[in-house]
């Protein structure tokens, strides 16, 4: 039994059975991280003792009878943005190098609830700004598929730490992309669920209106159990939504007889990269033979994503990166003159690159005088964007198209031609404007084998109707690969 | 030339341009944006941010910020007259609750991630002279 390549579910049916233990699953995958970790850095910070601890506490309520779902005992990795009380949590930046939180994040604590082991933090860009998580303080993790190669970000860390077996899976945030796709270029399944399903409390804020925290797991049957724990109504964020469809894996079925799939023409056109639209056309090809209908369609507004998103997300990062001030937690500078010099010299030490442009750009549009023009101008466009999305899903049950234009870069390209960096988001963007879910599923590999990942995006609430087609997807090719 | 994208102060035509009419113009333009934030703006900006920028630091986030706007403008193309702003996109009414403590005395732990600390209180620096 190689326990590292093993799912959630697997995993969790293994140690019901009694054929091993949260604790050997524990020591497995923390052996795993000991002997990769040096290669992917995905992990700011691995909590060896106290995942040891927890796994022996899982395991006697396991024998107890007190957990018996499908994540019981199975060792998860936690996004570094994610408080965990007791546990270093940084964000990966400089300014929180030290902060430990008081209390766990929601989503954290329903995993806890269900027997999970959690392993440690892993690396992101820094506040979750950039698509590469080379903009992370604590340096860049490697794409375990080509180590040449980034994992995409921000939430690179946790994509490839399951790729790479260093957990069985693990929890990221999606702004506009961030956890699809990284799960895309590290060859993984990854989901932003509904804004709203998932608890915000706790999930150290970067774009509050366009954040989701969302599974990334080895197949789409983990991806539904680990959505079905996660979600929750908490009075605690107060935009979290009360929903009685959470049991996500009853939508596990081989099933996509009559549904209605769009593809737009707007994400198969200039940039796309002609090995991923090839993969992703092929997988629309097994939908249909399965009895999907299949067509292509404008959805439009697609090329004002991009500078509404920017705009708004760098908005409310101004706002909510303003707690940052050397007072209450985090970097202080050593040195400085009153008040407001602290305030200054301590954020700007602290905080990298990336982050300080956005807070500069935030801060403009949100300024008397430009407020009009630039933050109000992106929320109109954004009511704009979702209105197109109405339009397509009275059409069609679900959209699809490709995760990304391209395949993983090579490290450092995206910092020298930033084409590729910004073209990255274009069509994950759009879904965390319109608050709608979406999941990204591996569809195949381009000539140099790296990994190429499929979008499919529902309306509101449609995450049953995502998975079901995702893991009739799934299933189709596993069939077909063990045929061949 | 559909989109304009800037990062780290390059410019770059998201669309893969190879025209070089095409490359001339988009470098005309920003150098024209360039102009639009001028130190002033840049001061003020520094001020709303908290941040304190070297004199290098300073020329550079005007380019890039100048850079982005241009960019931004790009929603400029679009008619949103009687389009009502949606900041969240359900519905979201004010979530009220019992005003009734629920959390436990986290004071030492909370106090724990101060970088200064005294007497149970947050140390920070001379406010009133």
């Amino acid at each position: 039994m190689n326990i590292a390549n093993m799912t959630a579910t697997q995993l969790a049916a293994a140690i019901r059975a009694g054929e091993t233990t949260a604790v050997e699953a524990a020591e497995a995958v923390l052996a795993q991280i000991e002997k990769e970790d040096k290669k992917y850095n995905c992990y700011v910070t691995v909590d060896r003792n106290g995942a040891l601890a927890q796994a022996k506490a899982v395991q006697e309520k396991i024998e107890a009878g007190e957990f018996s779902g499908p994540l019981a005992g199975v060792p998860v990795a936690v996004k570094d943005n994610i408080c965990t009380e007791g546990l270093l949590t940084t964000c990966s930046s400089k300014i929180l190098h030290n902060f430990v939180p008081a209390y766990t994040a929601e989503a954290v604590k329903n995993l806890q609830r269900a027997g999970a082991v959690i392993l440690g933090k892993t690396n992101m860009d820094e506040f979750a700004m950039g698509s590469t998580t080379e903009t992370s303080a604590y340096g860049p993790t490697r794409n375990p598929r080509n180590t040449a190669h980034v994992p995409g970000g921000s939430s690179g860390g946790s994509a490839a730490a399951v790729a790479a077996g260093e957990c069985i899976y693990a929890i990221g945030s999606d702004t506009g992309g961030s956890i699809r796709q990284p799960a895309s270029y590290c060859g993984v399944v990854g989901m932003k669920p509904t804004y709203g399903t998932v608890s915000r409390y706790g999930l150290i804020a970067y774009g509050s209106s366009l954040d989701q925290i969302g599974p990334l797991t080895k197949d789409v049957e983990d991806c539904a159990a680990v959505l079905e724990t996660l979600a929750s109504h908490d009075p605690k964020d107060s935009t979290s939504v009360s929903r009685a469809d959470t049991d996500f894996t009853t939508a596990l079925t081989r099933d996509v007889e009559g549904l209605r799939i769009g593809i737009p023409n707007d994400y198969l056109g200039e940039g796309l990269d002609g090995e991923v639209r090839t993969a992703v056309l092929q997988a629309a090809e097994v939908l249909e033979k399965k009895g999907a209908s299949v067509e292509r369609f404008d959805l439009s507004l697609v090329e004002y994503a991009i500078p509404a998103y920017y705009t708004i997300a760098a908005a409310e990062a101004s706002s909510n990166l303003e707690r940052f001030d050397g007072i209450r937690y985090g970097y202080r500078t050593e040195a400085f003159e009153g008040l407001h010099g602290m305030y200054k010299k301590s954020r700007s030490e602290g905080f990298g690159e990336e982050v300080k442009r956005r807070i500069m750009l935030g801060s403009f549009v949100l300024s008397s005088g430009y407020y009009d023009a630039y933050y109000l101008k992106a929320l109109k466009v954004k009511a704009l964007i979702k209105k197109a999305f109405d339009a397509a899903f009275a059409k069609y049950d679900l959209i699809l198209g490709p995760v990304a234009p391209t395949t993983a870069p090579e490290l450092g390209e995206s910092l020298a031609d930033p084409i590729r960096m910004y073209l990255g988001d274009i069509y994950t963007i759009a879904v965390n404007l319109a608050g709608l879910p979406g999941i990204s599923v591996p569809c195949g590999e381009d000539s140099r084998g790296l990994p190429i990942g499929l979008q499919l995006i529902g309306d509101c609430f449609q995450e049953k109707t995502l998975l079901r087609a995702a893991y009739t997807y799934e299933q189709e090719v596993r069939e077909h690969e063990q045929t061949v | 030339m559909k989109i304009k994208i800037f990062n780290r102060g390059i410019c770059v035509c998201a669309l893969l341009d190879t025209n070089p009419v095409m490359r001339k113009k988009c470098a005309e333009m920003e150098k024209n944006m360039a102009n639009m934030i001028n130190d002033e703006t840049i001061e003020y900006v520094g001020i709303l941010a908290k941040l304190e920028l070297s004199a290098e630091e300073k020329e550079q986030a005007k380019s890039d910020m100048g850079r982005m706007l241009d960019y931004i403008d790009k929603l400029g193309e679009l008619d949103t007259t009687d389009v009502e702003p949606v900041s969240h996109v359900f519905p979201v009414e004010n979530v009220f609750r019992e005003d009734v403590v629920i959390n436990g005395d986290e004071r030492e732990r909370l106090l724990s991630n101060a970088p200064q600390e005294k007497d149970g209180m947050f140390v920070v620096p001379r406010t009133f002279e």
